[in-house]
């Protein structure tokens, strides 16, 4: 099986040195948790089957492993959301089962989740301090709550995120600070993050790895979840490798162990690291055309056309606009000016999008995406189950196969389509979500960020089933935040900036360099996480 | 390539789990149901040792419950649909109301049940108007809606009782089909249907997304808004044959009719295990909320006690059946972690 995956995995194999303190993968402090033979089962499934972890004080651990391996119960165990069901684990030397996430936080083990799990309608500042707010007499005490969370915020780079705001209007990036402000607000020996960087623009990362330098500095183990390889090099000290629900690898140095030798040990098989390899497309008509689009404070006059059977990707950072123009395209959002036509029909509505064959798959699984309570199956027909169905009758039987058989091709797991999507690991929900309009008669798939949270493996069946699309003469309109990965699939790349296109070019007539000194160039900067939203 | 190291029965167990948790929960009403007669028989053994007076009873309930157990049908679909509907029992009055006056009585039964239908969805798609396109919060507009619907049937009917004088439509509530009273086969085809319609359908599907996420189900071409509207509407066609349920049953119609319906089929729907916040729910779990309730009224009724005792047992029993979901749902899950 030839399994592409983004560039910089090629790269590092040869071109990072090893660091001379990452001998035989020691970290530098004492051991401060150890977990021995950790067993957790969920009705029908034994989600960790053996788990060994060790984590030193100081280090960067990161934890590694497919979609679904275990990653997320294993740190979900750590913080009291579960409880194992058997094995030891041992904090600070002494055993350890917190019974809630209370008392995990207590003993000073604080967890950034991969779902965000914040109240929308709550503060910055309350949500930050939820569970353990300042208060005397049972007041709060809404002015040191505001500053102590302004602190916070400042030393994570975005003082100019209001305390008093409702999180509610904060974009995706933004609700990732809040929640890394809320495990900074506990006294925290370990601090656990679950795949944080899979909102956070590339700016944004350079953000958190700093935050995560100075947090190890001063002797605080941080445990690492991300599928990104070249992030796992950077930040990493330590790697523990997770295979369905079972340590394959513990402690590798995370700077010297080469690409192939992990991700074997992750999928148990070796991968070949290429883009599938793309045929010039022939002149066609354009299927989509977008002119002169414009929403205020969100993009102005994006024009943009997209051939049947052509990839066309858009690179920008988070806040750019590009999102926003995507749910616009889909009608999703209504134009200030501006037309969208597909096949020469005006698209007014998403109503008419799908009916003319437009899909997409939007950025935010859980709140925009997913039916958390219903089957897989019922996922995956969402946006197709009246195709099935005869005389208004559903045809559960004939959704259940056409599922089956999506799933097979995206690799889901478990394969079942029949159990309900929240007992899905993250990555593995995101299929669903792709896999939706795979089982429309789709001609044009908007999709924004579709690998985010899907391991390397997954995201390569990903990457030939966009490819196989648009050889079947699908128009793919494609945004995301790894430029790699827009160079690598794209024909034609799109560089959008404050709202505005302000490069294009033929794929391969455009280095990464190129794109990322274009998107980041001089305006944007961390500070502009508020920009662009709507409130 | 590996997969998870599931076991092969890992499915069905999974069918199977999701299967019991909706069986359990109508086995528990029907165990509900048992108690409440063995109440009314260690009560009344006397009655109860006849057996024409015990049968006669059983389909009494069954025609007490008929006009609530076709509104509940309505209102479980809009609360899985992650609505409300509060209006109910005022278009059941403003419905009987209007279908009784002597200019639409002059049309004969075609044109009262015509009327009622459609004055029922009339109303409802006010309602639903309302909500999708002008935004208001379900509870807020169809609380206004409440208010609204009874004053304009108080208006109609000038305060008074209007009397039937229809033959049919008495005779709906005094004729039996089979040995069952025609109001008990309108239940049976209502329920049937609603059933149907929420398992079978698209309009089902759509149902359970819109109330289940909003924004998912728009994002997936479906159109909330409208589909929004037409549960509304479909509560009020429910409203609408509820209120000739009910006309026949008292030959009569008053603005005062069906008072506090909308707090029964509100919480016999919660009782079958529909979520309030939307998406989830059951029909069948609904009709035997409907049946629990009418099953307390007659025994209050063969005891001759108050409406007020039986009023506050009614919301004990709200509060111990959902407590009791939640206790067995949670020890069920206990059950499969070993
Ligand atoms: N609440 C639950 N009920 C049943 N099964 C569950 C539940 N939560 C997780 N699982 C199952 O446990 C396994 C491990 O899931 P987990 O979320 O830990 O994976 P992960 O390694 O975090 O994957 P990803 O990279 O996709 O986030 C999966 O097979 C998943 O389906
Ligand atoms: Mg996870």
């Amino acid at each position: 099986m030839t399994i592409p995956a983004p560039r910089e995995d090629l790269k590092s194999d040869n071109d990072v040195p090893v660091p001379p303190d990452s001998t035989d993968g020691e970290g530098p402090g004492d051991v401060v948790l150890r977990l021995t033979d950790v067993v957790k089962t969920f009705p029908g499934v034994r989600a960790l089957d053996g788990v060994q972890l060790e984590v030193r004080a100081g280090e960067v651990h990161c934890l590694l492993g497919q979609n679904g391996a275990g990653k997320s119960t294993l740190i979900k165990t750590l913080a009291g959301v579960h409880h194992a069901d058997g094995g030891e684990i041992t904090w600070l030397g002494e055993p350890f089962a917190p019974a809630t996430p209370q008392a995990a936080m207590r003993a000073g083990i604080a967890t950034i989740y991969q779902e965000l799990d914040l109240v929308d309608d709550l503060s910055v500042a309350e949500n930050a301090f939820l569970g353990h707010e300042d208060s005397r007499l049972g007041f709060t005490r809404r002015r040191s709550t505001a500053a102590k969370t302004r602190e916070i915020l400042s030393r994570l780079g975005h003082g100019e995120i209001p305390p008093r705001q409702a999180v509610r209007s904060l974009p995706a990036a933004g609700k990732q600070v809040v929640s890394m402000a809320r495990a900074l607000s506990h006294d925290a020996r370990l601090i656990v993050m679950d795949e944080p960087s899979a909102v956070l623009a590339h700016d944004e990362v350079e953000n958190l790895f700093r935050i995560i330098r100075e947090l190890t500095a001063q002797g605080i183990a941080v445990i690492y979840i991300s599928h990104r390889l070249e992030e796992i090099r950077e930040i990493g000290d330590r790697v523990t490798v997770l295979k369905d629900g079972r340590t394959t690898a513990a402690n590798l140095p995370a700077r010297s162990t080469p690409t192939r030798d992990l991700v074997s040990r992750m999928t148990g098989r070796t991968i070949e690291y290429v883009f599938p390899p793309r045929r010039p497309a022939e002149q066609r008509d354009p299927l989509l055309v977008v002119d002169g689009l414009s929403r205020t404070g969100e993009f102005a006059d994006a024009s943009l056309t997209v051939a049947p059977g052509e990839i066309v990707g858009i690179a920008g950072l988070v806040g750019s606009g590009r999102s926003e123009l995507l749910e616009t395209i889909f009608g999703a959002r209504r134009a200030d000016s501006g037309t969208v036509t597909l096949d020469g029909k005006r698209i007014t509505s998403v109503g008419s999008a799908v009916r003319k064959g437009m899909g997409m798959a939007p950025e935010e699984r859980k709140s925009q995406a997913l039916l958390l309570d219903e089957p897989v199956y019922k996922n995956m027909t969402l946006a197709s189950f009246s195709t099935f169905a005869k005389a208004g009758f559903t045809d559960a039987g004939g959704e259940r196969k056409a599922a089956e058989r999506t799933a097979e091709a995206l690799e889901l797991r478990p394969r079942d389509v029949s159990r309900p999507i929240r007992t899905l690991s993250g990555g593995n929900q995101q299929k669903v979500v792709v896999g939706r309009w795979l089982l429309e008669d789709t001609k044009l798939l908007l999709l924004d960020e579709p690998t985010r949270g899907v391991d390397v493996g997954a995201r390569a069946e990903l990457y030939q089933v966009i490819h196989d699309l648009a050889e079947r003469g699908v128009g793919v309109l494609l945004v995301s935040s790894e430029v790699p990965e827009v160079l690598g699939l794209a024909d034609r790349v799109l560089v959008m900036r404050e709202g505005r296109i302000i490069h294009e070019a033929p794929a391969g007539a455009i280095d990464e360099d190129a794109v990322l000194d274009m998107i980041m160039a001089g305006s944007l900067t961390t500070e502009s996480i508020l920009e662009g939203e709507p409130a | 390539m590996t997969t998870q190291t599931a076991p092969p029965e890992a499915p069905a167990k999974q069918e199977r789990r999701k299967l019991d948790e909706n069986t359990l929960r109508n086995l528990g009403l029907v165990g509900v149901l048992v108690l409440l007669i063995v109440v009314g028989i260690i009560t009344k053994p006397d009655l109860y040792s006849d057996p024409t007076w015990v049968k006669n009873n059983f389909l009494t309930i069954l025609q007490q419950a008929s006009a609530i157990g076709v509104v509940t049908v309505g209102m479980t679909f809009v609360i899985i649909g992650g609505g409300i509907d509060l209006s109910v029992g005022a278009i059941i009055a403003l419905a009987g109301v209007w279908a009784t006056t002597l200019a639409t009585q002059s049309y004969g039964a075609g044109g009262m049940i015509f009327t009622a239908l459609v004055v029922g969805i009339a109303v409802g798609l006010v309602n639903g108007v309302l909500i999708s396109y002008g935004k208001l919060v379900p509870f807020i507009a169809t609380l206004a809606m409440l208010v609204a619907a009874r004053g304009l049937a108080a208006q109609i009917s000038a305060k008074q009782t209007q009397v039937s004088a229809n033959d049919f439509i008495n005779s709906l509530a005094s004729e039996r089909l089979l040995g069952i009273p025609l109001l008990v086969w309108i239940l049976f085809l209502v329920v049937a249907a609603g059933w149907v319609l929420l398992n079978r359908t698209t309009f089902g599907r759509r149902t359970v997304a819109v109330g289940g996420n909003p924004e998912a189900a728009r994002l997936a071409g479906i159109n909330v808004k409208r589909h929004t509207l037409l549960l509304y509407a479909l509560s009020g066609l429910c409203c609408g044959i509820a209120a000739i349920m009910l006309t026949s049953q008292a030959t009569s119609a008053q603005a005062a009719m069906a008072n506090l319906y909308e707090l029964d089929a509100i919480a016999a729907a919660i009782i079958g295990g529909t979520l309030l916040s939307g998406g989830r729910g059951t029909i069948v779990g609904a009709l035997f909320g409907v049946l629990v309730f009418s099953t307390i009224t007659n025994l209050f009724a063969i005891n001759n006690l108050s409406t007020e005792v039986q009023n506050m047992v009614k919301g004990a029993i709200i509060v111990l059946a959902v407590l009791i979901q939640q206790f067995r749902y949670k020890s069920l899950t206990q059950l499969f972690k070993r």
